[in-house]
């Protein structure tokens, strides 16, 4: 049928590819914030990946992702040409996209890429826009130009200090903030240890936080309620009911156990993955 | 001649695979009736005058002439006889609830043993399938188009039933195999996958067009539909949403709804992890909440991936609404069962993990709307289960997304949608639904019975238009 042929393949950083994927019904509905199940052979998982840029008049998608386990793996061995098997979406809610007045775009590591259309989407409401985008070292560091671009403001931080500030996002914006920065608005969007850190950066000044959850899923259409969340303390589905939540009401410390569940499974699937290699990929 | 007529009274036993292998393995359980088998159970049949069993069948398959067509080893016109009605016969003959339907009506159920049409339907299936399935000839194409959202018992049936009368049918599902609960809900051992498979391919090759991965209602809306030159819509997104006790700590690692836990294992193929590429972890003491035919699916499914499972449900056996012959399956496969108790708090180890489910004693009390005679909580009667792995089975409500953008369509505020019961029309003209997404969660064959329904009405809509 020709669906879910990649048109594209880059690599932005080791470990980091881009894809662009030809998918039109997809391409046609996405907002920003949504996301897309993928499940790349007849034998893979389903797994969900936030969209970073869809182009409707050539109905395709551009999604972004960490190698990082079996599936991401299987995914990034792909080529040009080769099709996906199953992609579905966009799911999940469009985020709400409002003239705040000063907004401040966090992301790390694979997820700056899916700040992007956030960050794109905020300027063009009106707001002026602090983005501050981390990784570990500074050749992780991908999409700085899409989102300086967008920007009035850019901020750079690695873990190792390899460029930018040496530390965390969270502690940049920390700094801002103690400076006497004022924020209406901050978006979260990576690493849940970091989403948890900007949460608690914000939470003394009160400022609305919203954080884009990213729990295991399975069918991503509210059947089965592997990425339930308790928000305010109360169980919310993050495919239905999110993406995204006030972060301040995220129990962050549930969202981190959950992740977990099946970290014993995943390094045992990958040890075997890498045993057998991918397979011509 | 009085040998003879106790004879008459007893059914063949299906022959099952022992339960030792059962144990480990997710093969089929009921391995089906044998040539002379399914002959000499038909010759049961007492071939009256005005068959009960048909009344009992949601599908109306001329039961009695099957049989007879059976007792006289004419297994191609007795198939044939069956798909006139029934267009999944080899699902049905596995996981119709036959106690309460044709089998519950069999004269000689008075006496001795009715006759186990379920498995007689299933011999007739397997018979045709393994010696490659005939396809009948289809009406004159009316040039109409319909789309069935959802591709479970009541889509795959209105779809079928539709093609025939020579309509253009494309069946959309969300997920990437077609079936539904039949692929996503029912375990390999109940209902073999290549048997889905097969009845969704005799389905297609009635000319109906199946596009997997579409979502209705979030990637094409009701209305589009009809712009895209579809004329009539079936919806039957049955009931897909879990629900939970709502109690403390059930968010805790280790519990799932049945619906993920079922999702994991058969659609998905947990059980062959890493073969496959989705895991699945059942640990060393199970717990499963509920008594339907889900809970006993997902207790099997979890002592065959090794634990140790108790079902824990408020009521007592005799309220349980899982199918007999499951019940019975499961109790030689040992699995544990802890009746009048229901959970008020699932406890964890400090890390995330649940250990322990706190438990209330229940007794029961006067019947309820449902005729099922309610639990009443004791007091002061709490006690700990331990469990490492929990599956809530308390049943489904049905998935919002295909309707919830069209204002059209009236729903309940179950969320189920509103139709005529004669007709399965909804409140918006052109769409039609069936199934659990009018029920809420009920069995296979009421869904398809639906699907029938509405496939008729639908039919004279067409003709009318």
């Amino acid at each position: 049928m020709g669906e879910f042929k990649i048109l594209e393949k880059e690599t932005l950083a080791p470990e980091i590819k881009r894809l662009v994927v030809s998918a039109p019904l997809i391409a046609e509905r996405a907002q920003v914030g949504q996301f897309v199940i993928l499940r790349v052979d007849e034998r893979g998982e389903r797994f969900p990946l936030t969209l970073v840029d869809w182009n409707t008049g050539e109905g395709n998608v551009t999604l972004v992702f960490l190698e990082v386990g079996v599936s991401t793996k299987k995914l990034g061995a792909l080529k040009v040409g080769d099709q996906i098997l199953d992609l579905v979406g966009p799911l999940g809610n469009p985020a709400e996209i409002d003239r705040y007045g000063e907004a401040a775009v966090i992301g790390g590591g694979v997820s700056v890429a899916a700040m992007y259309p956030r960050v794109k989407a905020l300027k063009g409401a009106g707001n002026r826009v602090t983005s501050i985008i981390g990784a570990r070292t500074s050749n992780l560091l991908i999409y700085e130009g899409e989102i300086r671009e967008w920007s009035d403001e850019l901020h750079v931080s690695t873990d190792d200090g390899s460029k930018g500030f040496r530390g965390f996002t969270s502690n940049v914006l920390g700094d801002l903030l103690n400076r006497g920065r004022r924020f209406d608005f901050v978006f979260a969007m990576g690493p849940v240890l970091m989403m948890r850190a900007v949460t608690e950066v914000t939470r003394p000044y009160g400022i609305k936080t919203v954080a884009s959850l990213n729990p295991i899923m399975v069918d991503g259409t509210g059947m089965c309620g592997a990425c339930r969340v308790t928000v305010g303390g109360k169980t919310k589905f993050t495919c239905v009911d999110g993406p995204e939540f006030d972060a301040h009401l995220v129990n962050f410390a549930e969202l981190i156990a959950r992740l977990r569940t099946y970290m014993g499974e995943e390094q045992r699937a990958l040890r075997i993955l890498e045993a057998k290699g991918l397979g011509g990929g | 001649m009085a040998e003879a007529k106790a004879k008459r009274f007893v059914q063949q036993e299906v022959p099952k695979r022992s339960v030792e292998e059962r144990l480990r393995s997710f093969e089929e359980v009921a391995l089906g009736y044998t040539e002379e088998q399914a002959i000499a159970e038909a010759k049961r049949c007492l071939r009256c005058k005005e068959p009960q069993c048909v009344r009992g069948c949601p599908v109306e398959i001329e039961i009695r002439e099957a049989i007879e067509l059976i007792g006289e080893g004419k297994f191609d016109e007795a198939i044939r006889k069956i798909k006139e009605k029934n267009s999944l016969p080899a699902i049905c003959g596995r996981v119709c609830p036959q106690e309460n339907q044709c089998m519950g009506q069999c004269f000689l159920g008075k006496k001795g043993a009715p006759i186990n049409i379920g498995a007689l339907e299933r011999f007739a299936a397997d018979y045709e399938l393994a010696k490659g399935v005939d396809i009948p000839e289809v009406a004159a194409s009316t040039g109409k188009r319909v789309a069935v959202v959802g591709s479970g018992p009541a889509g795959l049936t209105a779809a079928a039933d539709l093609a025939k009368l020579g309509h253009n049918v494309t069946v959309f599902d969300a997920l990437h195999s077609p079936g539904g609960v039949l692929m996503y809900g029912i375990p390999e051992f109940r209902l073999p996958k290549r048997i889905v498979e097969a009845e969704v391919n005799y389905v297609k090759r009635l000319g109906v067009r199946v596009k997997a991965d579409v979502i209705v209602g979030k990637m094409i809306r009701l209305e589009e539909l009809f712009e895209e030159g579809f004329d009539a819509v079936f919806i039957g997104t049955g009931a897909g949403l879990p629900t939970f006790l709502r109690v403390p700590g059930e968010n805790l690692c280790g519990i799932y709804s049945a619906n993920e836990f079922l999702i994991r294992v058969n659609l998905m193929k947990a059980y062959r992890f890493p073969e496959y590429d989705t895991p699945i972890r059942v640990g060393e003491k199970v717990a499963v909440i509920g008594g339907g035919n889900v809970a006993m699916d997902a207790a099997r499914s979890a002592l065959r991936l090794g634990g140790k499972v108790s079902l824990i449900y408020r009521r007592t056996e005799e309220e349980m609404p899982a199918r007999l012959e499951e019940v019975k399956n499961a109790k030689e496969e040992g699995i544990g069962f802890l009746f009048l108790a229901a959970p008020v708090a699932f406890l964890g180890d400090g890390r995330g993990w649940v250990n322990k489910i706190e438990c209330i004693r229940m007794r029961l009390g006067e019947p309820d709307e449902t005729g099922r005679r309610s639990p009443i909580p004791l007091d002061n009667s709490e006690f700990l289960v331990d469990a490492d792995t929990v599956v809530v089975a308390i049943g489904q409500t049905p998935n919002p997304l295909a309707v919830r953008n069209t204002k059209e369509i009236t729903v309940s505020k179950w969320g189920t949608i509103k139709v005529n019961p004669e007709t399965q029309e909804t409140s918006m003209e052109g769409v039609y639904a069936g199934g659990d997404i009018v029920t809420g969660d009920a069995t296979v064959i009421s869904a398809m019975g639906a699907g029938k329904k509405a496939a008729r009405s639908i039919h004279e809509y067409l003709m009318k238009k």
